[in-house]
């Protein structure tokens, strides 16, 4: 899995609530059989038009918008458990993704990626929003050691919460496979004792 | 001391259980279909590891197969193709497949049930959301993405934190026209699409005891729908019954002992929820939701809310789904003319959807500017409504039977709903695109889809109930 340990980066603010894994990744998209390339998918109906011209209005398709930081609003990545969602943001080249809430099962699925998600206060968020529309290039610090992102610009800095074990997996690469195979023994005791 | 019905069954699931580490739960069914398995069996391959507990691993195909000529190769190449890998992984690694032409195929989330496979008590996931419809028998069960399903592969364990509980109650006696899809459209609309993230929801009360196994399973479908992990219901005479006989429950000796575990699932009466809501289903009309995410549902009498009365910061994106839907704030939607009327979906495509569409539709017929599909959810459930006729009604009717699979629910095969369209939809979700490219869902109950497809518009479906009993 990918390490993960500091990024500093410009972001990509997209501020919409509840933007479900259908918006991220349309089902019609999630036939390929390996986990490669749904990156040129990502946001394929906000992005592009039918006949695959690019939407001047969508901020994927602004070169002013760049960085791999992805900001949306509350509640990323509701429903559907299609990992391909968090493969097609981190195919697109994000390392994180910034909202006040994120869906249980996106925010697994990104944490056994190797992409961060990182849930922080509304209005932090807010004031993310409003530095990036102030700023198109600000950046922001996210420092996964010590569980914090800055607005570099302002300096405002908020942490945030990550289970110590999912912690440990990102800053070193392990996945949980590798994690529960030193475990077999157990699982085979647990089995016997049903 | 006291435990929750959740606490009890994961609690007899922990292998291991650390400080600082998510637990190690034991996982006793694992359900996988064509589309999230692929990238996991791969993984296996990589690390070159077998599938752990083949026995307990079930497939189907489902997500992407047609439902015309499901015997006939599959003219889509990346469908055909990525439902070849299933069966091909199946057959290298071991695992039980119900693939197209089996008699047991259909929707993961309905065969698991009908086939005696789902039972109360047990740990079951799968690569889908909608996996906490098991819950309605008192399972622990929901959905993993596939690094997770590989994980199960190779573990048959999860590594899990204990999630937290919410109780929702529903008191009283439904009134007529509103059913099971009704109550869990309402409970989303109150508490909103992320109002259950987090948690693992119990739900109780008499008007949930009063309910079929069929529609305890539409309304734990959509546990997922209001952000919750999963929802369950604890199992009682109504659960053992339905479970009694089928394929793979237990008999003899083996149904006395699981029988007697069974009865002791059920949240201790002083056990602590983390937070209890109730509702009185009195107070619950037919459903019908108007926007982009279920939360966005109303009682089909009522006026879309207005813009003006959403919190500031969402406003906007209030306004992007009724701009989506082409739905004017603070209107109605009764009489609204509809273009398409999917019944199916693993939350409403059981026999009983299939026989309440049919009763009601007996003798009349669908409207001249809708197309109407119904998909069964399961090869079972397409014979047996077959055996008692409905087909012939829903022919009469201009209704097209098809055949089983995920269908117009996510639009990964051919029927898709063309931009631009209305859809009234049994299914569970009214996203953005869902049912095809600019598609428009209206999410409601069978029996109000039914009532849209034979007025061609949205209708309050108790109105035409009152005229045939009247």
């Amino acid at each position: 899995m990918k390490k993960f340990t500091k990024l500093t980066s410009a972001v990509v603010p997209l501020n919409i609530e509840n933007i479900d894994t259908d918006q991220i990744i349309p089902a019609r998209f999630l036939k390929a059989t390996t986990r490669e390339g749904f990156g040129e998918n990502l946001f394929r109906d906000w992005r592009y038009e039918n006949d695959n011209q690019p939407k001047a209005d969508f901020v994927m398709n602004n070169p002013t918008y760049s960085g791999q930081i992805l900001v949306a609003g509350k509640n990323f990545g509701c429903g559907s458990s299609r990992e391909h969602a968090a493969w097609a943001i981190q195919d697109a080249g994000f390392d994180a993704v910034i909202s006040s809430f994120f869906a249980d099962i996106f925010k697994g699925n990104a944490l056994n990626n190797g992409l961060l998600p990182i849930q922080v206060s509304d209005e932090f968020l807010a004031q993310i929003f409003k530095a990036v529309n102030n700023n198109p290039k600000s950046a922001l610090e996210v420092d996964l050691e010590n569980q914090t992102v800055t607005i570099i610009e302002t300096g405002a800095q908020e942490s945030f919460e990550i289970n110590p074990y999912k912690k440990s997996c990102l800053i070193n690469g392990y996945d949980d496979i590798d994690f529960i195979l030193n475990q077999k023994q157990l699982i085979e005791a647990f089995e016997q004792a049903k | 001391m006291s435990k929750t019905l959740v606490e009890k069954i994961w609690d007899a699931h922990v292998v291991k259980s650390e400080e600082g580490f998510p637990d190690i739960l034991y996982i006793d069914t694992h359900l996988i279909h064509e589309v999230t398995s692929p990238q996991a069996f791969d993984g296996l391959r990589k690390r070159g590891l077998p599938v752990f507990r083949p026995k307990q691993t079930v497939a189907t195909a489902d997500h992407n197969v047609p439902t015309l000529n499901q015997l006939l190769p599959i003219k889509e190449e990346l469908s055909r193709y990525q439902v070849d890998m299933l069966t091909k992984n199946c057959a290298e690694f071991g695992v039980e497949l119900y693939g197209l032409g089996h008699p047991f195929q259909g929707i993961v989330h309905v065969i698991g049930p009908e086939l005696g496979i789902t039972l109360p008590g047990k740990t079951m996931v799968c690569g889908d959301s909608h996996t906490s419809t098991h819950g309605a028998f008192g399972a622990i069960a929901f959905g993993i993405g596939t690094s997770q399903v590989e994980q199960v592969f190779a573990t048959q364990c999860l590594l899990q934190s204990k999630p937290k509980t919410m109780k929702i109650e529903v008191n009283g006696e439904l009134g007529k026209g509103v059913g099971a899809k009704d109550i869990i459209l309402y409970i989303i609309a109150k508490i909103s699409a992320a109002g259950g993230t987090g948690y693992f929801i119990e739900y109780a009360g008499s008007a949930i005891e009063a309910l079929s196994m069929e529609a305890r399973m539409t309304i734990c479908n959509m546990s997922i729908e209001m952000g919750a992990r999963g929802g369950l219901i604890a199992p009682d005479q109504t659960t053992f019954d339905y479970i009694k006989g089928r394929e793979f429950a237990p008999a003899g000796e083996e149904w006395d002992k699981a029988l007697a575990y069974w009865k002791t699932l059920y949240s201790d009466a002083d056990a602590k929820f983390d937070s209890v809501l109730t509702f009185d289903a009195a107070d619950i009309a037919p459903m019908i939701t108007y926007g982009t995410n279920p939360g966005m549902g109303m009682g089909i009498q009522e006026h879309i809310p207005a813009t003006g009365i959403q919190p500031e910061k969402e406003k906007l994106s209030y306004q992007k789904a009724l701009d989506y839907m082409g739905f004017d704030d603070d209107s109605s939607l009764i009489g609204k003319p509809v273009d398409y009327v999917f019944i199916g979906s693993c939350t409403n495509s059981r026999i009983e959807d299939l026989r309440e569409v049919a009763h009601f539709v007996k003798g009349k017929r669908k409207a001249d500017n809708v197309t109407v599909w119904i998909v069964p959810g399961s090869k079972q459930v397409e014979q047996q409504a077959k055996n008692e006729g409905l087909d012939k009604i829903f022919e009469a009717a201009g209704f097209q039977l098809r055949e089983p699979g995920c269908s117009a629910c996510l639009g990964m095969n051919e029927d898709k709903i063309p931009a631009g369209k209305y859809c009234v939809s049994t299914s569970n979700r009214n996203f953005e695109g869902r049912q095809g490219q600019n598609a428009r869902t209206l999410l409601a109950s069978p029996l109000t889809a039914a009532a849209a497809a034979v007025t061609g518009k949205i209708t309050d479906v108790r109105d035409l109930l009152e005229k045939v009993e009247g």
